[in-house]
């Protein structure tokens, strides 16, 4: 599934430092955003909690928080949603390698639960490799909660 | 900003009122500095506060069980006190709001440690 931009109203790029404060910066773009399409408060916490979880991988797990690498975000808008991609330049991960946080041997793990909580928020969510390295996830929110 | 601790003793019971933001960086390591402080103090009867908490992130979540497993490891009991809405949603779709001991009322909460 390949991203379609031709319905898209608005985007913001933006380039941001391997720091955790870059998920203020992110979650200040997709919040903004959020605002002008009429979500309502409960989706913008969650559209802005996913966008913090998601900005944090590529920070801590992508880019291992060198200094040298950037965060790669682009806010896009269209008529009835909302989507954000965060890249990163690290060695790309085996998505369908994470444990599953519900296991019960795993309930109690202290992490392990972000990505969960991307796909417990957004209506989708992808993960693929970034050209020329790195790796690119994509969420999105829709207005009416696609079923 | 990022999370604060405010202990209190009542009765055996340590009650800790938690406030601001649990995420990744100052606010989970607070509690988790926190926490570890009260059990090398010897309390092993913790109840968090966290009717003030105004958000809380995977990290912070992490830091809660990593909290609850550490005081069981030591023979204690960490249990939850005033969710808030967000809060309570994060532990029921994480499959943890049975996992810790959850109360609405202090009184209840204090009478609930053994």
């Amino acid at each position: 599934m390949g991203e379609d931009t031709s319905s898209e109203t608005r985007r913001v790029e933006k380039l941001l430092d391997s720091v955790l404060e870059s998920a203020d910066d992110a979650e200040r773009a997709a919040l903004e955003t959020a605002r002008e399409l009429g979500f309502p408060e409960d989706d913008q916490h969650k559209i802005g909690m996913a966008v913090r979880e998601a900005i944090v991988n590529a920070v801590v797990h992508g880019n291992r928080y060198n200094a040298r690498k950037k965060v790669h975000l682009a806010v896009a808008s269209g008529p009835d949603h909302l989507a954000v991609t965060i890249g990163d330049e690290g060695e790309g991960f085996d998505l369908a390698s994470l444990p599953d946080p519900l296991a019960e041997h795993n309930l109690l793990q202290q992490s392990g639960r972000g990505i969960f909580l991307i796909r417990a928020f957004m209506d989708e969510f992808e993960v693929r490799r970034r050209v020329p390295g790195g790796t690119e996830v994509r969420l999105v929110k829709y207005l009416d909660k696609k079923q | 900003m990022s999370a604060k601790l405010s202990p209190r003793q009542v009765g055996d019971v340590i009650v800790v009122d938690v406030s601001g933001r649990i995420t990744l960086g100052e606010g989970s390591s607070n509690l988790r500095e926190g926490i570890r402080g009260l059990l090398t103090q010897g309390n092993k009867k913790i109840l968090l506060n966290l009717g003030e908490v105004s958000y809380i992130d995977s990290s912070g979540i992490g830091e809660l069980v990593s909290g609850f497993t550490s005081v069981a490891n030591q023979g204690g009991q960490l249990k939850l006190l005033n969710l808030t809405k967000r809060v309570r949603d994060l532990l029921q779709i994480t499959k943890l709001y049975t996992v810790f001991e959850v109360y609405d009322e202090e009184a209840t909460a204090i009478r609930s440690f053994v």
